[in-house]
């Protein structure tokens, strides 16, 4: 289709924020019925750039030209009116509605709703016949697994008039499988005229379905490839700047005895609504056991009750063969014992975000004799841990005094990750270590809790990112709606046979 | 979704607040316009009033230390996330603390008497703030709400024990009998007088130190003790504070009664300082207002200090003010407070963004 006007051409976009350049002089074009991905750490200006796009900014400078013709977005409503549909990564959806209602809203077409249902319900069956997305639209969208309430996201994109599609990580909610659908219907509406763009920070993912890719590094865009020219390694080196290792080298687990031991526990929520069914399992000294699963299948309330957040309905918690909720039953005393947390949500739980960095540096261990004298606590003294653990750990900025709030994902990481491991943990809990952590930031994560498991700690290590699963663990088990549905080893296993089992398919595949 | 310009920190706590004040009084300014008088020599009035001698500067200082007391005790309960607005019944508790060891103890040494009449007003303040700081942990009633209605528990209380049981023989009126000399807090121009020094008389007394002290002891206990480390991760994170192993029961519950503490020490400066004697409604509002001095002082000692002195400058020269200008009357002061709140608190970003913006724009040149 040579000669026809690109779907969007962004020319020279600055947007600062106070000091920050967040976008500066980024040039974009994404070819119409293309998908388009774009790549880049935390803070890279990637959703600054959408966000322009989609009008929740305007630039600074800089020009927008859809379709050949040059556009003002000042308002979301103004994105749609051009054709710009996006699907944000937290779904904008209203659960006890129907799917017909959801996608109305906004849309109903006069103070009546029969004639507006009508003419969506003929939008609905036509898009279903168009593009394969079929959806009942009566259904109850809380009702509906999350990859089809995805679908309704972009259907609502689409039932507007959307031509150019932006999806912001939308696999971080999916399994394998639902993203492979996801992938399939991506590229079917790329086939039919629609242009897609595709944030991410998994390349395998760009690998998968784009056409081409845009870098982007510290608010400048630093390469547009083909997507076919290129390879994960040359992107991710392209993304930091420098080199960086995707694959993790560990050498064989060294194995001791037996640290920490789960007995059918039995887990029930604040509902009574049972979320962990009889876990059973085993993690020895020097091992990382690998807990793979889809968020939200029992692994957060697991992690707690080893924590001594919450108390387990039934079931016992070892620790060296002693019962934890006798010897240990609160946070503080399981710290105390040697068993360390660092949580899925360093945000609310792992940090405070309104504290200094230094002061969050000490969360769970204010009552540390180390940080103060008495009932004092010494500024001077955890400020010098702190600047201690930020040369260790290469926490960016080196300000003990800046916000934690004001520290990128990876940095404010690398605090949770520095307190817990300079505490030295017998038994480390760690959940969703690298989520929203840039790929440097994971290269140096990876590299610490190896270095841990060889200096002999218990790592129970819970992730919804099968990369990284199948690279660190020593043994992995997987759970679905509460039970383990299976155990394996990385050698004996792969992506598929994982994601069926993360599904609650308990046969083996090939 | 704009990205707010964070103000630099001597704009935050300085700059805004007075621009607050400052349009506040412009507003004042035109209400005095309306009702036919000058707001210049309005404006005149309430400042010598207030400022103009020693002894108004004694009676601002005097209505300040109410108001540091009271700020302070909303402010500490703010850092632990709890919104404390039973001033007044730990005030009035705090009174009776107070007024009970005088009752039995005024024959002993002003040594022994003051210490303990101190610390009962403290022990009753805190009482009546730890119950529903209990009940929030234990039963899951907010303290909003419980602790508003223990200030009419505090009130009723006090009437009953006034009438029936402490009451003077033989008065009519719902007060104790007067205290001896002895549980009588010094007046600064007495403690002055005893070094040689004379300061012009007013009811500014030795409460006003208590008050300084407790504003350092605020101080050091949020911001350099391991409980203030406990209280602000309460404030600002519950989760944060259960991983960190907190609890969060034990903290609400001790937060509370040092906030009451706090507040019941109101009645070191009515009761001890210048009443000398426990009669009804002596809080008379100093515990509400607190609120609004927690807020503009940032629920920072110093801050609340510098509040206090403004709210005690309305006070004082709104007094006067309302002598010399008899048609501006109590209840127009009680106005110009209310907008200086209104503008200080609840309005803040109205005067803040407007100022980030001027930041912004200097800090663009300026790059």
């Amino acid at each position: 289709m040579a000669g026809e006007a690109p779907a969007i051409a962004l020319t020279g976009i600055d947007k600062r924020f106070g000091e920050v350049r967040a976008n500066s002089n980024v040039n974009l074009t994404v070819a119409s019925g293309s998908v388009h991905g774009i790549v880049g750490e935390n803070g890279a200006g990637k959703s600054t750039l959408m966000s322009i796009l989609y009008g929740f900014y305007e630039a600074d400078r800089g020009t927008i030209h859809i379709h050949g013709n040059e556009v003002r977005i000042r308002s979301p409503k103004e994105a749609i009116a051009v054709g710009i549909g996006m699907v944000h990564q937290h779904f904008m959806l209203v659960d006890p509605l129907s799917v017909i209602d959801n996608v109305m809203l906004g849309a109903e077409g006069g103070a009546l709703l029969s004639k507006g249902e009508q003419h969506i319900r003929a939008a609905l069956a036509k898009l279903g016949h168009d593009y394969g997305l079929d959806i009942d639209p009566d259904a109850i969208v809380g009702d509906l697994p999350v990859g089809l309430q995805q679908r309704v996201e972009i259907l609502k994109a689409l039932v507007r008039g959307a031509d150019i599609l932006i999806l912001d990580e939308p696999t971080a909610v999916l399994t394998p499988d639902e993203a492979e659908q996801l992938f399939g219907l991506l590229r079917t509406l790329a086939s039919q005229g629609k242009t897609v763009i595709l944030i991410t920070h998994k390349l395998h993912e760009i690998m998968a379905v784009t056409d081409h890719v845009s870098v982007m590094r510290r608010g400048e865009m630093v390469a547009t490839l083909e997507t076919a020219q290129t390879s994960p390694a040359h992107l991710a080196d392209q993304m930091v700047g420098r080199h960086v290792l995707l694959d993790v080298s560990k050498g064989p687990a060294k194995l001791g005895p037996v640290r920490l031991s789960v007995e059918h526990l039995v887990i029930k929520d604040a509902h009574a609504s049972l979320r962990v069914k009889d876990v059973s399992f085993d993690i020895r000294a020097g091992e990382i056991l690998g807990l793979a699963g889809v968020a939200g299948n029992g692994q957060k309330e697991l992690l707690e009750a080893l924590a001594g957040i919450i108390t387990p309905t039934l079931g016992r918690i070892l620790l060296d063969g002693e019962d934890l909720s006798l010897v240990a039953p609160t946070p503080a005393d399981r710290r105390a014992h040697g068993l360390l947390h660092i949580p899925e949500d360093r945000q609310r739980m792992g940090l405070v975000s309104a504290f200094s960095a230094a002061e969050s540096m000490i969360l769970g261990y204010q009552t540390d004799a180390e940080f103060g004298a008495g009932p004092l606590l010494s500024s001077s003294a955890i400020e010098a841990h702190t600047t201690k653990e930020m040369d260790l750990y290469d926490i960016r900025p080196r300000d003990a005094a800046l916000k934690t709030a004001k520290f990128s994902g990876g940095n404010q990481q690398k605090i949770v990750l520095a307190r817990e491991i300079e505490h030295h943990p017998k038994v480390l809990i760690v959940g969703q270590p690298t989520r929203g952590v840039d790929v440097g930031a994971i290269e140096f994560i990876h590299k610490r809790l190896i270095a841990l498991r060889d200096a002999g700690v218990a790592i129970l290590l819970v992730s919804v990112e099968l990369d990284e699963i199948m690279s660190l663990s020593d043994r992995i088990i997987v759970m679905c709606g509460g039970v383990i549905t299976g155990e394996r080893t990385p050698e004996t296993t792969n992506d598929r046979d994982l994601g069926l089992l993360m599904a609650g398919v308990t046969e083996r595949a090939g | 979704m704009s990205a707010p310009i964070e103000l630099p920190k001597w704009a935050d706590v300085s700059l805004v607040p007075i621009l607050a004040v400052i349009v506040a009084f412009l507003i004042a300014g035109l209400v005095v316009l309306g009702i036919g008088e000058s707001p210049v020599k309005a404006t005149v009035l309430l400042i010598n009033g207030a400022l103009g001698s020693g002894e108004g500067i004694g009676y601002t200082l005097y209505y300040a230390t109410n108001f540091i007391f009271t700020g302070l005790a909303v402010a500490i309960a703010f850092h632990a996330g709890l919104f404390n607005i039973g001033g007044e019944g730990q005030a009035t508790m705090g009174g009776l603390g107070a007024a009970l060891v005088c009752l039995r103890l005024d024959f002993l040494p002003w040594y022994i008497v003051l210490p303990l009449a101190i610390m009962g007003a403290m022990a009753m303040g805190a009482l009546w703030a730890f119950i529903p700081g209990y009940l929030q942990v234990k039963r899951g009633s907010h303290v909003v709400i419980t602790t508003i209605m223990f200030n009419f528990l505090a009130a009723t209380l006090v009437v009953y024990l006034l009438v029936n049981v402490i009451g003077k023989p033989g008065s009519m009126s719902p007060e104790t009998r007067v205290f001896e000399a002895s549980a009588h807090l010094p007046y600064l121009h007495e403690a002055f007088a005893f070094f040689g020094i004379t300061i012009p008389k007013s009811p500014l007394n030795l409460s006003f130190i208590l008050a300084l002290v407790a504003s350092a002891f605020v101080w050091i206990l949020v911001w350099h003790t391991r409980l203030g480390y406990a209280i602000r991760t309460v404030g600002h994170s519950p989760t944060a504070a259960t991983y960190a192993g907190i609890s969060i029961g034990r903290i609400t519950m001790i937060t509370m009664a040092m906030s009451g503490a706090l507040a019941g020490l109101l009645a070191v400066n009515e009761i001890l300082g210048v009443q000398g004697r426990l009669l009804l409604e002596f809080s008379s509002g100093y515990g509400f207002i607190g609120i609004a001095v927690a807020l503009m002082g940032r629920a920072h000692p110093v801050g609340i200090i510098l509040a206090s002195i403004l709210f005690g400058i309305l006070y004082q020269g709104g007094t006067e003010l309302s002598f010399e200008m008899p048609r501006v009357t109590r209840d127009m002061i009680v106005a110009i407070s209310g907008l200086v709140i209104l503008f200080a608190g609840a309005l803040d970003g109205l005067i803040r963004r407007p100022v980030s913006g001027v930041f912004a724009r200097l800090l663009k040149k300026g790059a």
